[in-house]
């Protein structure tokens, strides 16, 4: 066939900047109010997980290995832990809920007959996965504090870095959840992203028993900028670098936002 | 027809890959006026609809609603729009109350003018006594009608109703074109995709008939019929009708053949009639041309491969 119509120019569309209102606010505030009825059990999950990891490995293997860089090896766990539930709390959030709102309960299609555009949906559905990440990383600093496992006062300079961290993952996983197809597709990124990453990212064991090859590798994942934050954080001292890291994270989090935008405007254009 | 064009679309195009979706299509919608667009599946009704609320980009062609530029100034022109899909989006976490409200939210409406409004809205939708109930235990028609209360959340000059009544059962159908006909009277304006060509001669004031993504006819429900159609209508089937269509097709100004069922259609039927009154084994009936006879002329009765 060579009658081809002239091509219209979508991609421009597709890459351009962001077209936000303070409409996402109703997003945030809509998905905070399903939240709020379901948010004992929700947390409870959240918690739980860590909780036995915390108590299984730490008080198990802590007794085993005893000291870890000069720590006990439950405050060096737990440190990382709390960055790890941060992760999969956004990614959790980023994937199997945003997907039930976009795609099976249509939710974001009838946000859109409104006048909220796409960009402000997206741009909620990120700072949402990361608020709800800070929940259950505020939840699980409590037990610490509880447990008595940290009680250091920067342990409050940790909740707004982990409220970045979150946004890092949510951010990452809006990208697939603008690709995936179904439910299915989340389960190879939680087994082939996420669980190598948390042992590559020094949450379990030092990163400096590793392979050098793997620790280059490790220094490319926000999961280990992360814990370069936050376990210092726990332990009771600012971290010895943090402009690094931080801004590791920061780009991660904005270029992993835009192709998360970019693509979520693809799977939407028809 | 002295009331104001509220909304305009000109000369809409709208193609995906080699398929034109919507070619060149113009309309335009006066303050309170109801617009109908009917037109077999696949003719770009949908499309047209998401053009129109700016969910689509037209490839070519301009939107204008309440004087503002849709491509420029959505969000402004979407404030005073509502919209029912044909697919529900409700909310299944929420109650109705709380379905209003949030969707109220995401209009930038002040709690307090919403919680007002909300008793009014579940009261217009027969849904008092479901006030606490969630969407997942509500019928076909109660959903629907929830909808729609959402959709005049805002209060709208204009509402967007893509086959409002699709899959509703009649007494639930009637209900939604009774409240439907009130919202006529208190000055919306309303533009209504249907297959029902019933629904489309009780709502509309105007209708445009769409195939293959054109205009191909405009006009009032019996103006259209008038313009286009003989005035009756005889439906013959039975043993030998279908013979029929031949052997007195000369009585008849148009003759058309539908499986066993032929359709003759006339000035005057009487001729005709008195000519079968002998054949028992037919069985004959006589109406006036509506809307569906009309909508098959034009559009064809052969099944569409996209339906």
């Amino acid at each position: 066939m060579s009658m081809q119509p002239p091509t219209s120019p979508p991609t421009v569309g597709l890459l351009a900047p962001p077209r936000l209102s303070w409409r996402f606010t109703a997003v945030l505030w809509r998905n905070f109010l399903v939240w709020r009825k379901l948010a004992v059990p929700s947390l409870i999950g959240n918690i739980a997980e860590p909780l036995i990891i915390l108590v299984a490995f730490g008080y198990g293997v802590g007794s085993l290995v005893g000291e870890v860089n000069g720590l006990p090896y439950i405050l060096f766990l737990a440190s990382g832990s709390i960055c790890m539930s941060t992760m999969y709390a956004a990614s959790f959030e980023g994937l199997y809920s945003a997907f039930s709102r976009m795609h099976v309960q249509k939710t974001w299609d009838g946000i859109m007959n409104a006048p909220v555009r796409l960009d402000d949906i997206v741009l909620a559905e990120m700072l949402w996965a990361a608020l709800k990440s800070v929940f259950t990383a505020v939840a699980i600093a409590l037990v610490l504090v509880v447990l008595g496992i940290s009680r250091q006062p920067t342990l409050l300079l940790a909740v707004p870095l982990l409220g970045l961290v979150g946004l890092t993952f949510a951010a990452i996983a809006l990208i697939f959840n603008a690709l995936a197809k179904g439910y299915d597709f989340f389960t190879y990124y939680f087994t082939l992203v996420l669980t190598p990453m948390t042992f590559l990212s020094g949450v379990y064991f030092p990163l400096d028993q590793m392979p050098h090859a793997l620790q280059w590798v490790s220094r490319l994942l926000p999961l280990t900028a992360a814990i370069e934050l936050v376990r210092p954080l726990v332990i009771g001292h600012p971290p010895a670098q943090w402009a690094a890291p931080l801004a590791q994270l920061l780009i991660t989090a904005a270029v992993a936002g835009w192709v998360a935008l970019v693509l979520t405007r693809r799977r939407f254009e028809r | 027809m002295s009331q104001p064009v509220i909304f305009q679309a000109q000369e809409l195009i709208k193609r995906y890959g080699a398929h034109t979706a919507v070619d060149r299509l113009s309309l335009q919608v006066r303050a309170g006026e109801c617009l109908g667009i009917i037109g077999p599946n696949g003719a770009g009704k949908t499309t047209t609809m998401r053009m129109c609320l700016g969910l689509t980009q037209p490839d070519a062609g301009h939107i204008r609603a309440f004087g503002l530029a849709l491509d420029r100034e959505l969000l402004r022109a979407k404030q005073r729009m509502g919209v029912v899909t044909q697919f529900d989006s409700l909310d299944p976490d929420f109650t109705c109350a709380e379905n209003l409200l949030v969707y109220g939210r995401y209009f930038g409406l002040p709690r307090a003018m919403i919680d007002e409004r909300i008793p009014r809205l579940l009261e217009f939708a027969a849904l008092q006594a479901k006030a606490g109930a969630r969407p997942g235990e509500l019928s076909g028609g109660m959903r629907r009608r929830l909808s729609l209360a959402r959709a005049l959340v805002n209060d709208p000059d204009l509402l967007l109703l893509d086959e409002p009544t699709t899959g509703l059962d009649p007494q639930a159908r009637h209900l939604m074109w009774e409240r439907l006909k009130r919202l006529l009277q208190n000055g919306k304006a309303i533009v209504l995709t249907t297959h029902f060509m019933d629904e489309a001669q009780r709502l509309c004031d105007r209708l445009i008939v769409m195939d293959h993504g054109r205009l191909i006819a405009e006009g009032t429900p019996s103006g259209l019929i008038a313009e286009h159609l003989e005035p009756e209508v005889l439906e013959v089937y039975g043993e030998g009708a279908l013979s029929l269509a031949s052997s007195h097709a000369s009585m008849a100004e148009r003759v058309e053949v539908s499986g066993d069922t032929v359709f003759f259609y006339t000035a005057d039927a009487n001729p005709l009639l008195e000519r079968l009154a002998a054949r028992r084994e037919l069985r004959v009936m006589h109406r006036p041309a509506n809307l569906e006879d009309l909508f098959l002329k034009l559009t064809g009765r052969q099944i569409r491969e996209d339906a």
